[in-house]
């Protein structure tokens, strides 16, 4: 790693004023970055922990809406999602324990890996993404391979999600890294269903609007018969093909609405 | 540089290290508790897991500076007071759970861990437990026995391997 100053603000406000710097860098649980930065792909001058802020470490629950703080690490979601059993579900089964407790969910979705389980969620139920200068909504906020619509400087302080009727995330695991080879999220809520695809295709998560659509309808997994994505756009590595990871994101989307019943 | 100090087994620890300096790297050239291993510095192999606050972690990708304040508990300090194995330690001997044992300080932090939160897991749950922890000459056969025989369960009817 290149040399950086680390700094641990106590609060939003101070992490914002310290990543004013030029080249400043937020760190949540460094479960990517500080791999990054070791592989020197990365060079911050200072890197702004957001791990000692209190007010972004919470999880809380009114009125069918769960808000978890963006500095909550996946272990704590895990335990402490009880209201929305499906995120709590995902959150234990990413990486591995010791990730779990270092990892953030404000972390995973200001990087936008393709590959990860946080951002089917998040569009899977049409989550508001909060920061510390306004909301975003989840449709609007992943613009494709590590991208979003964070502005520089800006920090996840919150995720909103809305709990579902009902929910499931299948994830069909890349054994080495523990990383979604697909995963799909399906959520059904009153005025329709939804359904996220992650580690799929080369722009990121995506909504698969025909099953969305065949699932309002019909919210059973023979709804889905005949429907299929295009391999076309669809990451292609060792680990599978174009055509057998769309393969995957209809049996999985299938799987996730069995076990959502 | 800047100061950081924690307690580490007990005992009251600091030292001066750089933003960038690894929390393993700290245990192991500053504090001299070279018992947490550095096996893939990728944060895969998870030989180098400690607990930092009670919680396992990946000493190779947390900041020393992210420990700061923090009570930290590694392989030096698991031993019983008077210099003895404790259980679990005693069970990876009993059930021959290590071979080259590179891998063991992890694998013992690890099953300590998920002792604390699960004091009688399953076989299928110690598996998904150490997804994190790899292990290249046992096979894991032994080192699961060792720990489902730590938590106190029958192994006498699994096979020796």
């Amino acid at each position: 790693m290149y040399e950086f100053e680390f700094v641990k603000p106590a609060t939003v406000g101070e992490a914002v004023a310290a990543l004013a710097e030029e080249d400043a860098q937020a760190l949540g649980g460094g479960q990517t970055l500080i791999p990054t930065l070791k592989q020197r792909l990365a060079m911050p001058s200072r890197l702004v922990s957001l791990s000692g802020i209190t007010e972004m470490q919470g999880i809380s629950d009114s009125g069918g809406v769960l808000t978890i703080g963006g500095a909550a690490t996946h272990a704590a979601v895990a335990a402490g999602a009880a209201s929305y059993p499906a995120l709590a579900e995902l959150a234990s089964h990413i990486g591995d324990p010791a990730v779990r407790n270092r990892g953030t969910i404000g972390g995973s979705l200001a990087n936008n890996d393709p590959a990860a389980c946080y951002p089917a969620a998040a569009l899977g139920s049409g989550a508001t993404i909060v920061t510390n200068s306004r909301e975003i909504e989840a449709d609007d906020y992943f613009q494709g391979l590590f991208e979003t619509a964070l502005e520089e400087g800006e920090i996840i302080t919150a995720v909103r999600f809305p709990v579902p009727e009902k929910a499931n995330y299948q994830k069909f695991v890349q054994p080495a890294s523990r990383f979604a080879l697909v995963g799909v999220f399906v959520a059904r809520f009153a005025d329709g269903v939804r359904v996220a695809v992650t580690g799929a295709s080369e722009e990121g998560v995506f909504r698969w609007r025909e099953a969305e659509a065949a699932l309002s309808a019909n919210f059973a997994p023979d709804a889905l018969d005949g429907l299929s994505v295009d391999a076309e756009g669809m990451i292609a590595d060792l680990h599978g093909s174009k055509e057998y990871r769309a393969h995957l994101v209809a049996v999985m989307t299938k799987r996730a609405v069995a076990a959502a019943g | 540089m800047a100061k950081v100090s924690m307690t580490v087994n007990g005992k009251a620890a600091s030292g001066e290290v750089e933003g960038r300096t690894l929390l393993s790297s700290f245990l192991r050239d500053t504090l001299g508790l070279t018992g947490t291993h550095v096996g893939c510095d990728t944060s895969q192999c998870g030989a180098c897991v400690v607990h930092v606050d009670g919680k396992a972690v990946k000493s190779c990708t947390m900041l020393a500076q992210e420990a700061d304040g923090s009570d930290v508990a590694t392989i030096e300090g698991q031993a019983n007071a008077d210099g003895s194995l404790n259980v679990i330690q005693q069970a990876f001997q009993d059930h021959h759970g290590l071979q080259c044992g590179f891998c063991t300080p992890g694998m013992v932090m690890s099953a300590a861990a998920l002792l604390k939160d699960n004091p009688k897991p399953t076989e299928a749950e110690i598996r998904e437990y150490l997804e994190g922890n790899l292990c290249r000459c046992t096979g894991y056969h032994n080192i699961i026995k060792a720990i489902l025989a730590a938590s106190g369960q029958d192994v006498s009817a699994i096979a020796a391997e």
